[in-house]
């Protein structure tokens, strides 16, 4: 069964990738053979198609007529084209093998979760060398259950939303293809039994990530966020990837067990990292932690996701918000046994999850891209795991991944069917009175924003609440500051995500062409909308108990580590009334502002940009991160590269190498004719210099001995 | 085993050269084709043959296996073997080289004769390197792969390929004369050129500093490792497809055989000695290398520096001396021999449509090309060592042995993963994503004969990105009995060493001492 949970979807990529080469390949057909050996085919194109063709596709006339204008989700740029042969085989396919998984995955919870069987299935060898031994293996426990249920449950309805909302799209059979790899790439990160296939997975998410933000690869933008995605998360995998050698270096082993086994071990050790001579487990936690950094969009590596919405909408749901963006959190989670024994680490952990929190909702007050708000908001909301992780209450950081993958996804898929009512306008101040035109949608985003704002029994309120308690009773001395910035960010995250619907949904229509035009969206992107609207709701209650209550011991057993002097989640029950409902209070503030602002009174907001535009734009321009690392990293990065390019292979070492040395030849044999001077004494002059030469090599090399 | 395989896999190619040389006249189509024909067969029979080395072949002994001995010259004698560490060069070579005759099908128009008898020639040569067991053998073996080469830059070769092959020849012939100085210095001192032999013997350390440095020489001059590195970016730009994949594949591996076959354990105390500096060099060679393919603007210079970056961790895993280091160095040297040279093959497959390598000429290939768009992006992931794909396994086990030895080292070497994606996303971007440039409007997606070149390497890319046990596995006895006379070797030679400063015995006197390697 886990095997199927897991490659079902590899095979639906498989699948959907080669239709989706297929079907591309009879539309674009190839070199054809020449007909002799001798024909020159390195020439203008031949003018026949060939034989070996796939056949019956259609061919393609370029037929380059813009699209419908306008729009900034991509799919007015396009060349119009029919539909790729075998869409809907491909969607159908993927689809529905994603949906046996996500179903089998909830059995898989039931039976590890619930009935406490923790499975290990082991695969193949993969890297054997000397005392160096990596797996293939699947390794399910809760903390894997639960991660398989987010994953498919969401890959499932996003697959199936897709199928509406990239219906005017003609490469389907590659976007389901990336869709299926995506997930793949995640299962195999969730359940790997070891770090290096941990590894596999996450740069494997890294990878489908890359494909799904550059899918409309003819759009500039895309292709720059795509690769700035990828770079990004290179950075925080440069740590990752040192994490796991420093590992191998300490334990001589990469596999989890043997890795907790030993950890205790290393306490007290140190590692000398460039002559500072670092507790052991300290710098591979850091380390590690770096890539968690970078896939989950933390601060100062944070930069990749906002321009990850790019992609289609749907991958944003997918990828950056509900499953791919929280591997970092898995991670944490899943390596709890280091992490225990690292409480300096466990500080910075929540330095940066508490900074993001409230930076990244700084940010989102302002935005104006319907998608960007919402990303920012998964940034913050990712910072509040980090929190909870930080403070090490795992179980309620993996509370929150849960809760927050059904309402993100639920937002993103809203914003979505927004946008695809709008045509495809993403810019919230041409939106306003949209929810007389698409009241499903309306309703679905009202209960995606009451779950992220945490509105009592909820979702989010349990989820949310829950990390606010453990960041102040937590035993770190960061534990402060975290609760200070994530009280504070609670309000700032009611206050942007009212922002959104009062503006998109409710006022004057800004744009009353578009507005009339609005239109709900079929049934097969609603009913997605529907399953997630309940999960938002009933993904919290239930599951109080196992996740942040008196379960936890029982439910996710040996899965997350919770050390001797670990009492966050006993003392998390034991806090004053006020400060348990201080979250509340938050987002009653926030939703007030927001409707004082943009129901009661939309000039205000306008105002106060204009009096305080330096603030405005700082926030605007995102505290200008952007700018800043072009001028500190990729301007020089290319300078260096070009100096040394120039200067170094070509000036110093051609120079004085081979290009010189032929020069100088040629300078000696003409000056060697003026040095025949016949003076006695000139040859005697060199003769005591050669001499020298050689005595001083002679000593030197002996010096060598 | 009764017949000699080794020398048959060796020759067979010469046959094959002599029946062009004999049986096709003129330079009609005629000819044209028999020689093509004559070339793939010679190299698939080639390839086929070597296949039974693979099957027979014990991986459970380090020792050489297959061998062949005959006296011969009177100095040197004719032998072959093979250990885990040579064998998979060999059937690297052999199965490339089909691959390489079928990619000048049609780009080689002039002088298509000549041009298949080099490519044999150049084949028995490299084939010849790999399998030898004498130095001398070796040396005739590993200088006269450089003139085919030579021939095919200078002949075949782009506009400017006059200056590209001297600078090969020159910079590579600089480095072997210091090497052949070297090697009659140990025939003096050991009686013998038989690598088995010598293998054993154990050479004094005061000697063992000097041959290090001119085997060195001549193996950082092929590798190539910065700062002798320039004359690759020109020899691959001029060089015609199938030239830049035999000298990307397979001739720049010769330095890290060399290496491994001579450098580590013939000269074991001056390889401990000498390891900083390869270090230095290597992290120099991936930080700085990577940083100048971020800026070219010719397809092939980008790929060629990016094979300089990515020699870099071959060597500094080699002197890692770990079992990670140095299995890792192996098997990226071979995975690396099948990714770059797919990566030139996919430049010549548009190259062969535009001629132009100049990287602004193209953009949006996938909107004419999708399974050529495919093919490269495989091929450009597994540059940038995705793990799935074989880039990765090499990178990842030369990095973790390295880490073990040395912290600062390994650090810089892994920025290198970052570096590697943006230039290797960058050229993707550039020349395949975009809007379709007109230029290009015309082009046509690869076609059948492209099609079964890239079929195996893409079989190969994955099937050892997920299950690299045959190479890893195949190498592992060989490198590990190299690892432990090479542990064996440098303690004695530090106890020695602390025994003499103990003593205060003048230190000439304790370095004509020979090291007894125990081997």
């Amino acid at each position: 069964m886990f095997q199927a949970i897991v490659f079902l979807p590899l095979l639906g990529a498989i699948l959907a990738g080669v239709i989706a080469l297929v079907s591309a390949r009879s539309r674009f057909p190839g070199e054809a053979p020449p007909p002799g050996a001798e024909d020159d085919a390195t020439g203008a194109p031949v003018h026949h198609h060939s034989a070996h063709v796939a056949g019956g596709g259609v061919i393609h006339h370029d037929s380059h007529e813009p699209g419908d204008g306008h729009g900034h989700d991509g799919h007015g740029h396009g060349p119009v084209e029919p539909a790729a042969a075998g869409s809907r085989t491909a969607e159908l396919i993927t689809t529905t093998l994603l949906m046996v998984s996500a179903i089998l995955s909830w059995i898989a919870l039931v039976q590890v979760g619930f009935g406490g069987h923790d499975v290990r299935v082991p695969l193949i060898d993969w890297i054997v060398s000397g005392n160096l031994k990596v797996e293939w293996a699947l390794r399910i426990d809760t903390l894997t259950a639960v991660m398989l249920v987010v994953v498919n449950t969401v890959s499932a309805l996003v697959h199936l939303y897709s199928i509406g909302y990239m219906h005017e799209e003609p490469y389907r059979p590659r976007f389901f293809g990336y869709l299926s790899l995506f997930t793949f790439a995640m299962l195999m990160l969730v359940t790997s039994d070891n770090l290096v296939q941990m590894f596999f997975g996450w740069e494997g998410v890294g990878l489908a990530s890359y494909l799904l933000i550059g899918f409309w690869y003819y759009k500039p933008e895309a292709n720059a966020a795509a690769i700035k995605a990828f770079v990004v998360n290179r950075v925080g995998d440069f740590g990752f990837a040192l994490g796991i050698f420093a590992l191998f270096a300490m334990t001589g082993a990469v596999d989890f067990d043997t890795v907790f086994a030993q950890a205790p071990g290393l306490v007290g050790k140190s590692i000398n990292f460039f002559g500072w001579h670092a507790d052991a487990m300290t710098l591979i936690c850091l380390f590690l932690f770096m890539g968690a950094m970078g896939k989950s969009a933390q601060f100062l590596l944070h930069t990749w996701l906002p321009d990850a919405m790019e992609g289609p909408t749907p991958v944003s749901a997918l990828i950056h918000a509900a499953t791919m963006v929280t591997a970092g959190v898995f991670m944490v989670a899943r390596l709890s046994p280091l992490f225990e024994l690292a409480p300096h680490a466990q500080a910075f952990v929540m330095f940066i999850g508490a900074t993001t929190a409230i930076f990244a909702a700084t940010i989102g007050l302002v935005q104006n891209d319907i998608k960007r708000i919402v990303a920012y908001s998964t940034c913050s909301q990712l910072g509040y795991m980090f929190v909870a992780m930080g403070a090490g209450a795992y179980s309620v950081g993996m509370f929150h991944l849960f809760t927050h993958a059904f309402f993100k996804a639920l937002l993103f898929l809203g914003s979505g069917s927004v946008i695809h009512a709008m045509h495809h306008e993403q810019d919230i101040r041409k939106m306003g009175g949209l929810k007389d035109r698409i009241p499903f949608t309306y309703i679905v985003m009202l209960i995606g924003t009451l779950a992220l704002t945490g509105f009592p029994l909820t979702a989010g309120y349990f989820s949310k609440d829950a990390i606010i308690e453990s960041a102040f009773v937590a035993n770190n001395p960061m534990a402060l500051y975290a609760f200070v910035c994530t009280v504070a960010a609670a309000l700032l995250t009611s206050f942007y995500s009212w922002r959104l619907v009062f503006k998109t949904f409710h006022g004057a229509p800004h744009d009353v062409k578009h507005w009339k035009e609005a239109h709900e969206s079929p049934m097969v992107m609603l009913v997605p909308l529907a399953v997630l609207a309940a999960g938002s709701i009933l993904a919290g209650f239930p599951f109080k108990e196992i996740f942040a209550g008196h379960g936890v011991e029982h439910f996710f057993r040996e899965s997350l580590k919770f050390g001797p002097n670990n009492k966050v989640l006993e003392e998390m029950h034991h806090i004053p009334m006020q400060i348990g409902l201080l979250p509340t209070v938050m987002m009653v503030i926030g939703f007030i502002v927001a409707w004082y602002f943009y129901i009661r009174k939309p000039q205000i907001p306008v105002e106060l940009a204009r009096q305080h535009e330096v603030l405005y734009k700082f926030l605007l321009n995102k505290w200008y991160f952007d700018e800043i690392y072009d001028v500190i990293f990729v301007r020089p990065a290319k300078w260096i590269g070009y100096s040394l390019w120039k200067k170094g292979d070509g000036w110093l070492i051609d120079g004085f190498g081979p290009d010189g040395v032929s020069a100088r030849v040629l300078d000696v044999t003409r000056s060697v004719v003026r040095l025949q001077t016949g003076y006695l004494y000139h040859y005697a002059f060199a003769m005591l210099i050669g001499a020298a030469l050689f005595i001083t090599w002679f000593m030197f090399s002996a010096g060598i001995h | 085993m009764a017949w000699p395989v080794l020398s048959v896999v060796t020759f067979l190619p010469v046959l094959g050269a002599l029946l062009i040389m004999l049986m096709v006249r003129g330079n009609g189509p005629f000819a044209k084709g028999t020689a093509r024909w004559i070339a793939l067969w010679t190299t698939l029979v080639t390839f086929a043959v070597s296949l039974v080395l693979v099957r027979r072949f014990d991986m459970s002994s380090p020792e050489f296996q297959f061998t062949e001995k005959h006296d011969w010259l009177g100095v040197a004698s004719y032998h072959l073997g093979v250990d885990g560490i040579s064998l998979p060069f060999i059937i690297l070579t052999t199965a490339l080289m089909p691959l390489c005759i079928l990619a000048s099908w049609t780009s080689i128009q002039k002088r298509v004769k000549e041009y298949m008898i080099a490519f044999l020639m150049l084949e028995a040569l490299m084939i010849g390197t790999f399998a030898a067991l004498d130095l001398v053998l070796f040396y005739l073996f590993f200088e006269g792969g450089l003139i085919p080469m030579f021939l095919i830059i200078g002949i075949w070769g782009g506009p400017r390929r006059v200056y590209a092959s001297f600078k090969f020849f020159l910079y590579t012939f600089a480095g072997s004369v210091l090497m052949l100085l070297a090697i009659m210095a140990m025939y003096w001192q050991a009686g013998t050129t038989d690598i088995t032999v010598l293998l054993r013997h154990g050479f004094p350390a005061g000697m063992q500093y000097w041959a290090w440095l001119a085997f060195f020489a001549s193996f950082a001059v092929k590798m190539p490792m910065w700062p002798v590195h320039t004359w690759l970016p020109d020899a691959h730009v001029e060089a015609p497809t199938a030239g830049s994949v035999i000298l990307a594949a397979i001739l720049l591996k010769m330095g890290g055989y060399g290496f491994l076959r001579f450098s580590l354990p013939m000269f074991p105390v001056a390889s401990d000695y000498f390891a900083p500096l390869v270090w230095t060099m290597s992290v120099i060679a991936i930080v700085y290398t990577s940083l100048v393919a971020l800026m070219q603007e010719d397809v092939k210079k980008l790929i060629a520096y990016s094979s300089v970056a990515h020699m870099g961790y071959v060597t500094m895993g080699i002197f890692a001396a770990t079992h990670q280091g140095v299995s890792g160095a192996v098997f990226q040297m071979i995975s690396h021999g099948i990714v770059s040279g797919a990566l030139f093959l996919c430049v010549g497959v548009v190259y062969d449509r535009m001629h132009t390598r100049e990287i602004a000429f193209y953009g949006g290939l996938a909107h004419r090309m999708p399974v050529f768009a495919f093919v490269f992006m495989l091929f450009t992931m597994a540059n940038v060592g995705l793990p799935g794909t074989s880039g990765f396994v090499g990178e990842f086990l030369s990095l973790i042995g390295t880490f073990k030895v040395n912290i600062p080292v390994a650090t810089f070497a892994t920025l290198g993963v970052i570096f590697s994606a943006a230039y290797a996303l960058w050229l993707y971007r550039k020349m395949v994503f975009g809007t379709l440039k007109p230029a290009v409007e015309g082009i046509r997606d690869m076609g059948l004969r492209e099609a079964v070149i890239f079929a195996p390497l893409v079989v190969l890319t994955i099937l050892f990105g997920v299950w690299p046990k045959p190479v890893l596995d195949m190498s592992s006895a060989s490198v590990a009995q190299l690892l432990d006379g090479y542990g064996k070797a440098v303690k004695t030679a530090k106890d020695e060493g602390t025994k003499a400063a103990a003593a205060k015995a003048p230190t000439v006197e304790a370095s004509v001492i020979p090291v007894s390697a125990t081997r």
